[in-house]
């Protein structure tokens, strides 16, 4: 089955209540992960509900994408768990791993197409690599997931020949060609024009409402998100600042979620990155 | 340099080789699996031995050249200049070749597999893989280094042959040997056994040359300036190790 064309999305049952334990997909408890000395998380706790839109959102260098890495088990947390398909990831041996992220899509930032193959043979790429099938099978399942995504036209392009919204389309049809259970979105609208942007957003609902694909969508930008995320977590400071439904998180009161969703340049996430005071760094005489 | 200095260099070589060892292993583990799918491994030895081709046969030829031209200056003034077939034979397939080929094949294949392996690192070819499902190591990593340690030995074949003709262009058409001589005596004095030498070596060489490559390219920082460095150091490693067991392995054959 294939997602309907973008503009299609049939409606479905309200998801935008605090996820349970029963229903998580992804359930990440009290996870602890520093670089160094330098501390991303400092107890942070997420779910992800099955079936639902879960955005996670917060400001650059909040580890959002850190987040994403640690549920897919590239890295490890120092405390806490991270639970996948009710699997502890940490606890698992490289072909466990491996065997979990079969059901997981992950669309990258940059879309991260093979830049040596065609737009087919990307899209083919992981079902030639864990499927065995007959050519024409394979020729019909690739051109459907190029088509649910509109480009079924570019198959025969290179990487090199598109756009960056085609690029992010592409590696979304390569995300989805094995039908995964659960689809992970890092940063997919950065740099889309408005254009490539609706087109992305409509793709992540229409796939999340008529495959019934649990999805999870880091992004910072809050109108885009706001309007598909049927619940939406907001890290700061190396925690969870707020959490709720879009609606509920733009009424929430704690500064930075105020600053944060009215996109204020100045406020408890500061516009200036700590510096010494910036008169007498003028006046001072500088070193040789 | 002082001594705390020394043993932190000492200690960093150290701890190098030892990284290099296990990715090596690492490596190795994956080429059986590889092999199961040689189409990928012919492209690599297509990428890293037949793109290469051009370069070593022309500096075969003009090392062949150089030797005949040498060794005829040195052998005259001995009075055996017929033997210069022998000399340029024996110095192509036991140093010459298997060395300079190796250089060659660091310079123009090893800098473009570290380059390939360390871009696809920068932009997220590889982690995107390993979301896939599919080890980076098995997929792009043990074919490449498999391609070049079949295209190495190849290579050299091509380096040697084209240096033997390079050297009777001197010998026999600009310098009068008779070429009954030249090429009789080249053949009752080189025996299988050299040629093993030479394959041996060029085979060591080929492994190491690629190893390195494939390591530089996978562990390069994922920034334009970091593919860069591992570009440099896939060089000027290559070359200082295939130095180093050229007199280990000239030491072993004697």
């Amino acid at each position: 089955m294939t997602p309907q064309a973008p503009g299609t999305v049939p409606p479905r049952a309200d998801t935008g209540s605090a996820p349970a334990v029963a229903d998580a997909i992804v359930d990440v408890q009290d996870v602890h992960f520093a670089i160094g000395s330098r501390a991303i998380f400092r107890g942070v706790s997420v779910r992800a509900r099955r079936g639902a839109i879960t955005a996670m959102m917060g400001p650059s260098g909040t580890g959002k994408t850190t987040l994403l890495r640690l549920i897919m088990g590239q890295i490890r947390a120092q405390r806490g768990r991270v639970i996948v398909f009710g699997e502890e990831v940490e606890r698992l041996d490289r072909d466990a791993l491996y065997r979990l992220r079969q059901r997981v899509g992950m669309l990258f930032q940059n879309g991260a197409l093979l830049t040596d193959m065609s737009v087919f043979e990307n899209v083919a790429f992981p079902v030639r690599e864990h499927v065995r099938l007959p050519e024409p099978v394979l020729r019909e399942l690739v051109l459907m997931k190029l088509q649910a995504v509109g480009l079924r036209g570019a198959a025969d392009l290179m990487p090199a020949e598109l756009s960056g919204g085609m690029a992010r389309r592409v590696a979304l049809a390569r995300a989805i060609v094995l039908d995964p259970e659960l689809l992970i979105y890092d940063e997919p609208f950065v740099g889309l024009d408005p254009i490539s942007m609706g087109v992305i957003v409509r793709l992540i609902q229409s796939l999340n409402r008529t495959l019934g694909i649990t999805s999870i969508v880091v992004s910072h930008d809050v109108h885009e998100i706001g309007a598909i995320a049927d619940y939406s977590y907001l890290l700061s400071e190396g925690l969870v600042a707020a959490q709720g439904s879009p609606a509920e998180l733009k009424e929430a009161h704690q500064e930075v979620v105020q600053q944060f969703m009215s996109g204020s340049p100045d406020g408890p996430v500061p516009f200036h990155y700590p510096a010494p005071d910036y008169y007498e760094q003028l006046l001072e005489r500088p070193r040789r | 340099m002082s001594a705390a200095a020394r043993r932190s260099i000492a200690l960093d070589a150290l701890r190098k080789a030892g990284a290099v060892t296990l990715f090596g292993l690492r490596v190795l583990g994956q080429c059986v699996p590889a092999l199961s799918r040689p189409r990928l491994v012919v492209l690599q030895v297509y990428n890293a031995g037949a793109r290469s081709l051009v370069i070593i046969m022309l500096c075969g030829l003009f090392v062949g050249m150089v030797l005949g031209l040498q060794g005829f200056n040195l052998l005259q003034r001995f009075g055996s200049e017929s033997a210069l077939g022998v000399a340029a034979a024996l110095g192509l397939i036991k140093e010459l070749g298997p060395v300079l080929t190796a250089l060659l094949f660091a310079g123009r294949a090893g800098t473009s597999l570290c380059s390939e392996i360390g871009l696809m690192g920068a932009t997220d070819q590889l982690a995107a893989m390993e979301m896939m499902a599919v080890d980076p190591v098995r997929r792009v990593v043990a074919p490449r280094f498999l391609g070049g340690v079949i295209a190495v030995p190849l290579l050299t074949a091509v380096f040697n042959s084209i240096g033997i003709y390079g050297s009777s262009l001197v010998g026999v058409t600009m310098m009068r040997i008779q070429p009954g001589t030249f090429w009789s005596q080249m053949q009752n004095a080189v025996d299988l056994h050299d040629v093993n030498e030479g394959l041996i070596k060029s085979l060591v060489f080929g492994a190491a040359c690629s190893l390195l490559a494939v390591y530089e390219g996978y562990h390069a920082e994922p920034t334009a300036e970091g593919v860069g460095l591992a570009t440099t150091r896939t060089v000027v490693t290559s070359a200082v190790l295939t130095l180093l067991l050229d007199y280990v392995l000239t030491a072993a054959f004697l």
